[in-house]
């Protein structure tokens, strides 16, 4: 499955990414930092939506991402 | 109002081990376990990089900063360089933001919101700069702010300037922000501000903004960070 950057504040179309939590491969539970995110004014940790392994990870270090935009791949 | 939120002036704390207090207390809000949290304190003389910091925002070298006893750390909120150190006033509320609105930039407004009413209490007008999270008077910062979200709890928060030495943010460009000072309560107000009294008025202006029933709790902070030790971190 895809996991899509979510909404993270109203007006903020894209953010940063800091660095990832996981590696590709890695098992996580739902709710787990999958990986930090910079707006302008905070620092946000996406967590993930499912139970699963992360077969690929999209959005590389340093990236700006869009709300929406895939990051990462999982398979549950 | 219904939702209970507890808060505990801690005094002097050192920032690691505040740090780890706030990890501790992160996981336990997710987990359920507590209820939101508010934390105040002060740290001895330090300086910590957000993540959009640059170390090259530390205009003292490390030779001097050592000579002066303030350590430098790196750490996971919002934001660049800052400067923390007894006489200002750190707030660290642990929030779960599913709570209040789900939106992380409403949240660094919110806290905004807290300080500006606060030092109205005092006479002083603060405002917000769009571009740079913060409360400022004039051109002259008096609480930098940096925010942290994990599982949409927030860590990290703000640090109000009451009677800091404010030479010390000479060391550093506050905030990456050149041309823009940093002030304290005690500078506008000319004279030695009442810790105690900005703390029971945080709390209550937190309260008041974030619609949480405040319950002002002697915390025993050797007690939990003697725990948090003991469980290594």
């Amino acid at each position: 499955m895809e996991v899509k950057l979510p909404f993270l504040a109203e007006g903020v179309e894209s953010c940063t990414v800091s660095f990832w939590h996981v590696n590709e491969g890695d098992t996580v539970e739902e709710g787990d930092d999958l990986v930090e995110m910079q707006t302008s004014k905070a620092v946000f940790n996406v967590p993930s939506p499912c139970a699963g392994t992360i077969s690929q990870i999209v959005a590389g270090e340093g990236d700006e991402v869009k709300v929406g935009d895939v990051i990462c791949m999982m398979e549950e | 109002m219904n939702r209970e939120c507890r808060a505990a002036y801690l005094g002097l704390v050192d920032y690691q081990e505040a740090y780890r207090l706030q990890k501790k207390l992160l996981a336990q809000r997710i987990g359920g376990g507590i209820p939101d949290t508010l934390l105040l304190l002060q740290h001895p003389p330090v300086i910590t990089v957000g993540r959009r910091g640059a170390r090259d925002n530390i205009l003292a070298g490390s030779e001097l900063l050592s000579r002066e006893g303030i350590s430098v750390f790196e750490t996971d909120r919002g934001g660049d360089v800052t400067y923390h150190g007894p006489g200002q006033l750190v707030g660290y509320p642990i929030l779960d933001l599913r709570q209040h609105g789900m939106d992380v930039h409403r949240t660094v407004h919110l806290y905004e919101e807290v300080i500006i009413r606060l030092i109205s209490r005092y006479g002083l007008a603060g405002s917000r700069v769009p571009e740079y999270p913060g409360v400022w008077v004039g051109r002259e910062k008096i609480c930098a702010i940096g925010l942290g979200i994990s599982k949409w709890v927030s860590f990290h928060g703000f640090a109000l300037n009451v009677n800091t030495n404010l030479s010390h943010f000479g060391y550093i460009t506050p905030c990456g922000i050149t041309g823009r000072g940093v002030t304290s309560m005690s500078r506008l107000l000319g004279g030695e501000v009442a810790e105690a009294g900005v703390v029971e008025n945080v709390i209550d202006v937190f309260g008041r903004t974030f619609d949480l029933e405040m319950r002002h709790e002697e915390f025993d902070p050797d007690f939990i960070l003697q725990e948090v030790k003991s469980n290594g971190g």
